[in-house]
């Protein structure tokens, strides 16, 4: 490696950054523009161009906001509580790859920071980190109801990693790999989405669930536990928390698109070969924060004790029976001179049998019923 | 609640639900917004919305409708009216009659523009105008004197600072 590889190097590292900082400036104005235009408002209007401006403007108040250090609060724990919470989703989106590649300088750069042999487990173990600033900054305010909505989010976030992971494990058993450059080379022919259906159901779930987005935003519960985790948070601290949640919510939708919807992976004209993969990228990724907007706007916020039992009764019992199913469908072929398809297509006639089967009543009262 | 009526409980039935709520709310994108940028747009106030600040009316030959007789600040649920009446000079009268306002104050901090006291007026001497831009910056600005109250309001949209940071 000579000087114009490191350089390369800092400067791919940088664009990310900042352009993963920028998708969020922009997400978040989206978010807000949709909702608005689901609710027959305007959104905002005012900073830059129908608004556009908006993030940023908000973020240059909350950093010339005082912030507050609560007389009760464990120092060093409050301060770097924030940094844990906004890092995972940055180092998280380093593993994925948003396009393909492009020769500067005769050099061949690849649109992915690093292609790690574990990528899945890599997300996975930044997702876990996740929950440390929550769980951290809700201790160390010294105070009751971050305390609270601490403890609310980490049994929240762990429990729905689990079925996060069986979702995953899915995943990387169809395609038998764990690295994200490989899962994309592997959906050449058709996405994930399709033969692993439930799988990115589950996955979109827990994708909400572990960002603390509504309709699963217990940790923050504004009308119950008075913004949870980080009540006692203002000013820059709290603009970092802001951020890493939205940044993990960027992160957690490019994921989905890697392992689900095809990565970069579309229909390209023949010029600029390098850009379409991008434009596809973004265009995905967008869409599928669509969903979680729309998601958001129309479900109320769950109860709590019904969110636990939806992770742990239905989502991960479903989940563990999907790997078996998965399991199934990788090793079949293999035994019984069956391509993957014909499995596949029993495996949807059972999967559509059983569905049937559900719409035939028990005749049981349901949980609700019986408890009511 | 009674049981008769409910839908049996089935995971299609429950997910088509949730399907069906987010159709609706993704509906909803095409309508057009019921809101408009206020400062930059003034939507358009019906003509007989009277629900802004008052005005003292005069006759046609100049003379103050007001008689001073108080009713107003009698009618009034939130002691926002202060008048004070006196017998009119018979040489050069401000108000046709015996006696007329001296003084008129209505303090904005407490009118809570419920037009009772329009209702009250003995001569019509007291409106309500459409105009609801009144903001000030000390609790003196805000009770409006006689000499103000007998000027017409602006145009909406007019006031110095209604325009501020366009």
């Amino acid at each position: 490696m000579d000087w114009l590889d490191w350089l390369l190097l800092v400067a791919r590292v940088v664009i990310v950054f900042f352009a993963l900082l920028i998708s969020v400036l922009l997400y978040i104005w989206f978010e807000r523009k949709v909702i608005a235009d689901m609710q027959t408002r305007m959104g905002p209007m005012r900073a830059g161009p129908r608004g556009l401006l908006i993030t940023l403007a908000d973020g240059i108040k909350l950093f010339f906001k005082e912030g507050i250090l609560p007389t009760n609060a464990d120092r060093p724990v409050y301060l770097i509580a924030p940094v844990l919470a906004m890092f995972p989703g940055f180092l998280a989106f380093a593993t994925i790859p948003f396009g393909t590649s492009i020769t500067l300088w005769g050099r061949k750069l690849e649109f992915q920071l690093v292609d790690l042999d574990i990528g899945i487990l890599w997300v996975l173990a930044m997702t876990s980190i996740m929950v440390y600033g929550v769980v951290l900054a809700g201790w160390s305010s010294g105070s009751n109801y971050p305390l609270l909505g601490a403890v609310r989010s980490s049994a929240q976030m762990i429990s729905y990693e689990v079925a996060m992971g069986l979702s995953l494990v899915a995943v990387l058993m169809y395609s038998g790999h764990l690295s994200f450059s490989e899962i994309v080379a592997a959906q050449d022919r058709v996405w994930n989405v399709v033969p692993m259906f439930p799988a990115f159901v589950i996955y979109l779930i827990c994708a909400i669930a572990e960002t603390n987005r509504p309709p699963f935003d217990l940790a923050e519960a504004e009308t119950e536990l008075v913004a949870g985790f980080h009540t006692e948070y203002s000013g820059i601290t709290f603009a970092m928390f802001f951020l890493g949640e939205y940044v993990a919510t960027v992160t957690v939708a490019a994921i989905g698109v890697t392992l689900f919807l095809g990565g970069w992976r579309g229909p390209a004209p023949d010029f600029l070969p390098w850009l379409w993969p991008l434009l596809w990228f973004l265009f995905k990724v967008t869409a599928v924060i669509y969903v979680f907007v729309l998601i958001r706007a129309t479900l109320p916020r769950v109860r709590y004790d019904r969110l636990m039992a939806f992770g742990w009764k239905v989502l991960i019992p479903f989940g563990l029976v999907w790997i078996l199913i998965t399991g199934a469908i990788v090793v079949l072929p293999d035994h019984l001179d069956l391509d993957r398809g014909t499995v596949l297509t029993w495996a949807a006639i059972a999967l559509g049998v059983t569905l049937l089967l559900s719409f035939v009543p028990t005749g049981r009262k349901t949980h609700e019923e019986a408890t009511r | 609640m009674s049981d008769e009526g409910r839908r049996e409980r089935t995971f299609l039935g429950d997910t088509g639900a949730v399907l069906k709520g987010m159709a609706t709310v993704f509906k909803q994108t095409f309508r057009p917004d019921d809101t408009e940028e206020y400062p930059k747009v003034i939507a358009e106030i019906p003509e007989r919305a009277h629900t802004g600040r008052h005005l003292l009316n005069r006759h046609e030959n100049g003379l103050e409708k007001c008689i001073g007789c108080e009713l107003c600040a009698f009618a009034c649920p939130a002691d926002a009216i202060w008048v004070e009446g006196e017998d009119n000079d018979p040489e050069n009268p401000t108000s046709p009659g015996e006696r007329y306002a001296k003084d008129y104050q209505i303090n904005y901090l407490r009118c809570i523009m419920c037009g009772l006291c329009v209702e009250a007026c003995p001569t019509r001497a007291l409106t309500l105008t459409s105009y609801f831009e009144m903001s000030y910056t000390s609790r003196e600005d805000a009770i409006l004197t006689k000499e103000q109250l007998l000027e017409p309001p602006p145009e909406l949209g007019t006031t110095p600072g209604a325009k501020e940071g366009l």
